[in-house]
């Protein structure tokens, strides 16, 4: 007798479609001029009580024709300021902050094109088995109108170059001329802690982004 | 971090590539470089957790959720399904937005300038978390079909915006259901970038009678796959505790 084969089978993914000019009515009704919600998502994720360096990261989002894009949405996704992210996967043992979850949302200004994010700058976060640590790093999730499927990339801390050239992720990236593509310069703005990063969805200076 | 706990490889032949010349606008909004394969870390396999506390109680009524001096105009309809992972296992506790235009195929957003008139009852947003066996479901007016400026004389089928979490930031989906039976979708130039044929099949959602309300309104039943996890048991530790 024959043993049965053992053929795995999968569900196949659901496709992505263009969140469209109006994912603003969905996903942050207020920038599409109204309120609905009582509760909403926001770019704003530092709450009194989570601890961490206050930080802004600003930027804004070119086309591959050098245009500012003004109807991007932009999440970001973190760890605390230990260095752990709020989900179960996470078991690094390092202390929790209930407070905060680390997930923001925004858009980039129909006006002016930039994109705006207050949190708390991250800590050091464990690396892929066996891999050193990876530098604090925000996660971004890109989606808009003309875009087919969510973009994912990363933004590092220009004040962490030491970390930044240990960094596992950063190294994968062949050309060291791209990694500068996710490292966001630091500066001060009326007291606040200020990151810029700017991305660039196709030419000369295009963003890397990742197959995750 | 676990093994188990890594997602296994999307399979980008399923989805549309970024650069589609028959969506106009994809051309310069499409990285040219290839994307960098990044094998899983933990800030790719954990992602937002979201409460029911967040959410108020009709939120996932669109037809209640923004009336003002009464409901809002056009078909009721009920949409429903389950979010299921690779492994077919059921994606519990995840947030579910939704978004779309009204019975006429207008939106309530600044930059929506067309000639339907907006309904002054319908907003045209919604959200609401899965079950525990992944099962969500909402009420809503069944959207008109409207134009946009892409070839001279492009319209989109009748259709509602769909984002979705899962339980790794990985999984983050953003996609569009379109209705059984709409003439408009073999023409539609968003569906034609998918190029798979039975992929974007899948985005139709079908007419379940048996879940419609007699004499009050009809239901489609649509379901979303997210990418499935390395271990199906992780899965279950992570949302048991």
């Amino acid at each position: 007798m024959t043993p049965t084969p053992f053929i795995p089978s999968y569900l196949p993914e659901t496709p992505s479609q263009t969140a469209g000019p109006y994912v603003h009515i969905g996903l942050i009704p207020a920038q599409a001029g109204f309120e609905i919600f009582e509760n909403n998502f926001s770019g704003n994720i530092a709450g009194p009580d989570v601890a961490g360096q206050r930080v802004t990261i600003e930027g804004r989002i070119f086309d591959g024709a050098g245009h500012v894009t003004k109807d991007m949405l932009v999440e970001t996704w973190q760890a605390n300021a230990a260095g752990r992210y709020n989900h179960p996967a996470d078991t690094q043992n390092k202390s929790l902050d209930r407070g905060f979850r680390g997930w923001a949302r925004t858009g980039t200004d129909f006006v002016t094109g930039i994109y705006s994010i207050r949190t708390i700058k991250p800590g050091s976060v464990a690396g892929r088995r066996g891999r050193k640590a990876m530098a604090p790093h925000i996660n971004f999730w890109l989606a808009s109108r003309g875009i087919n499927i969510g973009l994912a990339t990363r933004m590092y801390f220009g004040d962490e170059a030491q970390a930044n050239s240990d960094d596992p992720v950063l190294n994968i990236i062949e050309q060291p001329e791209r990694r500068k593509t996710l490292i966001a310069p630091r500066s001060e703005r009326n007291g606040e802690v200020l990151y810029t990063f700017d991305i660039y969805l196709q030419g000369d200076r295009e963003t890397v982004f990742f197959d995750v | 971090m676990t093994p188990e706990a890594e997602f296994h490889q999307r399979d980008r032949d399923i989805h549309p590539p970024a650069f589609t010349p028959v969506y106009k606008t994809s051309a310069l909004r499409s990285p040219r470089i290839p994307l960098w394969s990044l094998q899983n870390s933990l800030s790719e396999v954990t992602g937002p957790i979201f409460s029911p506390e967040e959410l108020g109680p009709l939120d996932n009524d669109l037809v209640l959720n923004y009336a003002k001096q009464g409901e809002a105009i056009g078909e009721q309809t009920i949409v429903h399904g389950y979010i299921l992972d690779g492994n077919g296992q059921a994606v519990p506790n995840t947030l579910v937005e939704v978004w779309q235009a009204n019975a006429g195929g207008r939106y309530r957003h600044r930059n929506d300038t067309y000639i339907a008139p907006i309904d002054p009852n319908f907003g045209g947003c919604g959200r609401m978390l899965t079950d525990e066996r992944g099962y969500y479901f909402f009420r809503t007016i069944k959207p008109g079909a409207y134009p946009f400026r892409n070839r001279i004389n492009s319209w989109r089928p009748a259709h509602i915006h769909f984002s979705v979490f899962g339980s790794g930031f990985a999984q983050r989906l953003i996609t569009q259901m379109y209705f059984e039976g709409d003439p408009l979708i073999p023409h539609d130039s968003i569906i034609a970038t998918i190029p798979d044929k039975s992929a974007a099949d899948r985005l139709t959602a079908r007419l379940d009678l048996n879940a419609s309300r007699p004499l009050e309104c009809l239901a489609y039943r649509f379901d979303i796959v997210l990418r499935g996890r390395r271990q199906t048991l992780f899965e279950n530790r992570l949302h048991g505790g």
